[in-house]
């Protein structure tokens, strides 16, 4: 026993209770030293932020602060005074919380210490959580809805007046998004609730960990931070690019060439996690896969849209080591243990070289020893994306998106919440939202817009002061005019927005919505299902599926074993490629030096472009025109991403509209767009008529843009989901849509007369923000518009340039959605006329 | 997408049991003979209706229809007027209608005649308006009631049902509220400006038409879309 003892080093012996220090020596293992140095800033008070690669023993180093804590405390006796929840762990997942239940349970009861676990997810039973609240475990694993939640309740005092630590795990993906926001003033109210309490954050390595250690603590003063610890990454992973002997496509998303040397490398390994960036893409790797899989190898599929019971099984077969290979999307990105994966492959373009690293870290949980990964480039300009990132990961490049400002519908909703805990001062409840990282800094006159919001709508005809959400009474405190209130707000909160979704069931063929309901294969998106007639086919859960028909909120769906299908055409990756790797691409396509390291048929076909057309300089824009059948076409390369793109596409069609050069229509990939029309666009650029330099102005994004906005399908999403999230308008269930749809009032009527008549109305304001920063991409879009300025390089063209046939491939493929719907009403009442005009 | 095609006219005229009638794209019919404009379904103050229940909409819909209600009374000049029955989207909503809306509202029925059609949400005449309130009124070869009669349907023009059409075309989807009618009877589109829209294909509307010759005029930008029933969607 002495002997082992001795594998602690002083620090070590002091900082650890008996148990601990026992419990590691008897497996002969020993503290790794962050473990350590977390443990020792902790019990001096700080706040810390653990940076660390997987398989460092994050898990362990975030609660030892808790368990030691704990360890000591006295065990409660009976009769003794209630004793709330000592530490709180948050995860973005509820699979996540139910893991790490599981992996904190053994070693706690392994060494025998008094502390009870448990999770509170939107799975917990009623009884159950109706126990916690009596009696809370010491430490509680949960997510950020349940925070909420919980915060908004009449007992949140007591609840958390004893609060020690709160563990924020995944710590970089919980703070990129609204819910990171509302988070961020969950933890405002706890620190108020438990003025003592520190955090830790656990999350893998970003761009900027200053943002991550200011969000930790109060800013009060602003731009404090938590402490830091870094720990390097072990083995750097081995990468790979998949050097095919077929031909890299030239467009396309679906990777089907490099299927066959895919299946040899799962042959090769134990365990192969696929990943996909889009649900239809794992669908059709998945049947590719089993195309050739002649060996009948256990290859699943994993998705978000499968049904839950489907999910586990597959996550639990995983667990077993069951499994060959996975192929996923990013629902299996955050740090859930998986069994022994020993390769990863990547499909499709890696979109940010932070993302890549994160990916790869999934496999082989052993942080000494490598990682190995494959990438696989779906087209040519991949090919050039994935080496970038490659590069980056080598060099350890970080390119996680900034952190941006906490948004109002966000802030509406917490304020609601806030009153459905207790009554509140505007005062006070203002001084501890600005302690939030991202609302330090809200200004007053925007708060009271907010509450004022809350209360009565917010708007400027003052006409619902009787139908008050919340009121200020004679004390000055902001109380709820109605218990109904509550649970209205307890209905509606978070921050997660679903497309709305219709179960997909099975049924026998051939009968239509007649039929008996088989099983619920898992759920699709309703505008998808929108554009089915019955007899399409598609491909979902691993299957091809017959569209048989909608029936209230189930779309039923048959077996189309051998059909060809139409698949999915799910809106391609979520993520935009990020401007580190745009500018990477752009660096390679500069500089026929580094064609070296691409494979031979993408370098001939970058030179290619150089002897027929032009390469772009880094920082340089290319234009392209050139006549292709009876219609000219206009090429930019920008690099921006689809986003991006799409909103200059659309901007640039009303200039050139203006311009009288006809423009008929566009498509945007993530690296080009392709605009067309019926005059000759080079000629006039050639002639002066058209000036590319005002043409690419940055003023587009001034009126143009604001015009464009108003009608755009874009503003009118976004609006639906800040009305939801601010609780103008509730939460769709399923099945709840038919009988709600006489009662309530659709979001796109709500957005367009609210925009007639207040357009500064704060939804609105709140609604525009949304959309620069997410779905237009219009803070990107400016920061290319100056960087080009004065670089843009015009080539006209005899005919299509080999850089442009990738996007050319597009047209057609991609159809943009919104716009122009009376176009499509005209050619159907045009269709009547031929219709009339023929023979009966 | 395609920029070239500019739909051309602003109505569609077409026969109604033999009377003329124009079809507006924003959701009103004219009958020219008679200098009669009839809209349907103003649900007017949904808005502060479902504020009482705790949804707090903007209170600007009246205002909305309303506006959209001047636009076409300044373009046809009518001498009669029929709203065709849920005028008001609940029997309190006369009285609780915003003052200056209320005028805006007085200033559009003066000078002209003006029906109410007792609707299900607004049985009885709104509160401190003028205009003959009315079950059902006859005008030449049609017959005006709110909810379609399931007898005989010979030149009977009714709202109630919010009619809503959807077509797919190049893999999109689009859903507009429509004018049902198999020239025999017509289904008027809602006018409210918070009102939703029940699709052609549900079997309560479907079954009122001849499904041969039912047409749905499909609300454009600018003018309807007449689209053979064919080609209509559920859902």
């Amino acid at each position: 026993m002495s002997e082992q003892i001795s594998l602690f080093d002083g620090e070590t012996a002091a900082r650890l209770p008996e148990p601990f220090l026992r419990w590691f020596a008897e497996r002969g293992w020993s503290p790794r030293a962050h473990q350590i140095e977390l443990l020792a800033r902790a019990q001096r008070g700080a706040s810390v932020l653990l940076i660390a690669p997987t398989g460092a023993g994050k898990t362990l180093a975030g609660f030892l602060p808790s368990l030691t804590g704990l360890a000591a405390r006295a065990p409660r006796k009976p009769g003794q005074a209630f004793r709330g929840v000592h530490t709180l762990y948050i995860s973005p997942l509820k699979a996540l919380a139910v893991d790490i239940e599981r992996n904190l349970g053994k070693p706690v009861a392994e060494m025998g210490l008094p502390i009870a676990i448990e999770t509170r997810t939107g799975d917990t039973p009623t009884h159950k959580r109706q126990r916690q609240k009596h009696v809370p475990p010491d430490i509680l694993l949960t997510t950020p809805e349940q925070l909420a939640l919980l915060i908004a309740s009449a007992d949140a005092e007591r609840f958390f007046a004893g609060l020690r630590y709160v563990v924020f795990d995944e710590l970089h993906s919980l703070v990129v998004s609204k819910r990171g926001h509302l988070l961020s003033l969950g933890l405002a109210r706890l620190r108020r609730l438990a003025p003592d309490l520190q955090t830790i954050g656990l999350s893998a390595t970003v761009a900027d960990p200053d943002a991550l250690r200011r969000w930790l603590v109060p800013q009060h003063p602003p731009g404090r931070m938590a402490d830091r610890i870094a720990v390097e990454g072990g083995a750097k992973p081995e990468i790979t690019i998949l050097a095919s002997d077929e031909r890299v496509p030239w467009a396309g998303h679906s990777a089907r060439y490099a299927v066959p040397e895919l299946y040899q490398a799962i042959r090769r390994h134990n365990t192969t996690l696929l990943f996909v960036n889009t649900r239809s893409q794992a669908e059709i790797l998945f049947q590719e896969l089993w195309r050739v899989n002649e060996d009948g190898l256990p290859i699943a599929l994993h998705h978000g849209s499968l049904d839950v019971g489907q999910r586990r099984k597959v996550e639990k077969a995983m667990a077993d080591n069951a499994l060959r290979a996975i192929v996923a999307t990013s629902t299996l990105d955050l740090g859930i243990d998986w069994g022994d994966v020993d390769l990863v492959v990547h499909v499709g373009a890696p979109k940010g070289a932070s993302r890549l690293a994160q990916r790869i870290g999934r496999s082989n949980h052993r942080m000494d020893e490598p990682s190995r990964a494959i990438l696989v480039p779906a087209n040519r300009f991949e090919v050039m994306e994935c080496r970038a990132a490659l590069e980056a990961n080598y060099i350890g490049a970080q390119d996680t998106p900034p952190l941006l400002d906490g948004t109002l519908d966000v802030l509406a909703q917490h304020v609601l919440g806030a009153a459905c805990a207790a009554p509140f001062s505007a005062d006070a409840l203002f001084d501890e939202i600005r302690t939030a990282a991202p609302y330090a800094a809200l200004d007053r006159a925007t708060f009271d817009k907010v509450v004022d919001f809350v209360a009565t709508g917010g708007y400027a005809l003052k006409s619902y002061e009787r139908y008050a959400r919340i009121r200020r009474t004679k004390d000055g405190l902001w109380r709820i005019s109605h218990p109904r209130v509550a649970q209205q707000y307890r209905l509606n909160v978070g921050t997660i927005i679903e497309a709305p979704m219709l179960n997909v069931r099975y049924v026998r063929a051939g009968r239509g919505t007649a039929s008996r309901g088989g099983p619920v294969l898992g759920k699709v998106e309703e505008y998808f299902l929108e554009t089915l007639s019955p007899g399409d086919t598609f491909m979902f859960s691993g299957k091809v599926l017959r569209f048989e028909g909608i029936r209230e909120n189930e779309a039923y769906v048959s077996n189309a074993a051998g059909s060809d299908a139409m698949v999915p055409s799910y809106a391609g990756g979520k993520f935009p490629l990020s401007s580190y790797l745009a500018d990477q691409v752009r660096g390679i396509i500069a500089d026929p030096a580094r064609w070296q390291a691409l494979p031979a048929q993408v370098a001939d076909w970058l030179r290619l472009q150089r002897d027929k057309s032009v390469l772009p300089k880094r920082r340089d824009l290319l234009v392209e025109t050139f006549p292709r059948g009876d219609r000219h076409y206009m090429i930019v390369y920008p690099f921006e991403g689809r986003l991006a793109h799409q909103t200059l596409s659309m901007l640039l069609t009303r200039r050139l509209e203006r311009a009288r050069a006809q423009p008929l229509g566009f498509v945007a990939s993530e690296y080009a767009l392709a605009i067309w029309g019926l005059r000759d666009m080079g000629g006039m650029i050639g002639s002066g008529r058209l000036s590319l330099a005002e043409l690419f102005d940055e003023d587009m994004l001034g009126d143009d843009l604001e015009a464009w906005l108003a009608e755009s399908w874009l503003l009118k999403r976004t609006f639906r989901a800040c009305a939801v999230i601010a609780g103008l308008i509730e939460k769709r269930y399923p099945g709840q849509e038919k009988s709600g749809r006489q009662v309530t009032v659709s979001a796109d009527l709500i957005y367009d007369v609210l925009r007639a008549h207040e357009p500064d109305h704060i939804l609105l304001s709140a609604t525009r923000a949304d959309a620069a920063a997410g779905l237009l991409d219009i803070h990107r879009l400016g920061e290319m518009l100056s960087r080009i300025r004065g670089r843009i390089v015009h080539k006209h063209l005899e005919r299509i340039s080999p850089l442009a046939v990738p996007v050319m491939l597009e047209i057609g493929r991609e159809p943009v959605t919104g716009e122009a719907n009376d176009v499509l009403l005209s050619e159907a009442a045009g269709d009547l006329i031929e219709d009339a005009m023929g023979p009966t | 997408m395609n920029l070239a095609a500019r739909p051309q006219d602003a109505t569609s005229l077409a026969d109604l049991n033999g009377e003329a009638a124009m079809l507006d794209h924003r959701g009103a019919l004219f009958l020219p003979d008679h200098r009669l404009l009839v809209v349907s379904d103003l649900h007017l103050e949904k808005g502060s209706a479902l504020a009482r229940r705790g949804a707090l909409m903007p209170p600007y819909d009246s205002a909305a229809t309303l506006a959209l209600l001047r636009e076409l009374i300044e373009v046809y000049r009518p001498e009669i007027v029929i709203s065709l029955g849920d005028s008001f989207h609940d029997g309190w909503g006369a009285a609780r209608m915003p003052e200056p809306f209320r005028a805006r509202l007085m200033a559009l029925m003066d000078g002209r005649e003006w029906f109410w059609v007792a609707g299900n949400h607004d049985p009885e005449p709104p509160a401190g308006l003028p205009g003959s309130t009315v079950r059902e009124i006859a005008v030449g070869r049609l017959v005006f009631r709110h909810e379609p009669s399931r007898a005989d349907a010979a030149g009977e023009v009714a709202g109630h049902l919010h009619p809503g059409a959807r077509i797919v075309r190049r893999g999109r989807s689009v859903r507009r509220r429509c004018f049902a009618t198999d020239g025999r009877r017509l289904v008027m589109p809602a006018f409210g400006a918070f009102t939703g829209m029940l699709n052609l294909r549900e079997r309560v509307l479907w079954g009122l038409f001849e499904p041969a010759r039912l047409h749905a005029y499909m609300l454009g930008r600018d003018r309807v879309y007449p689209i053979a029933g064919a080609l209509l969607r559920p859902g």
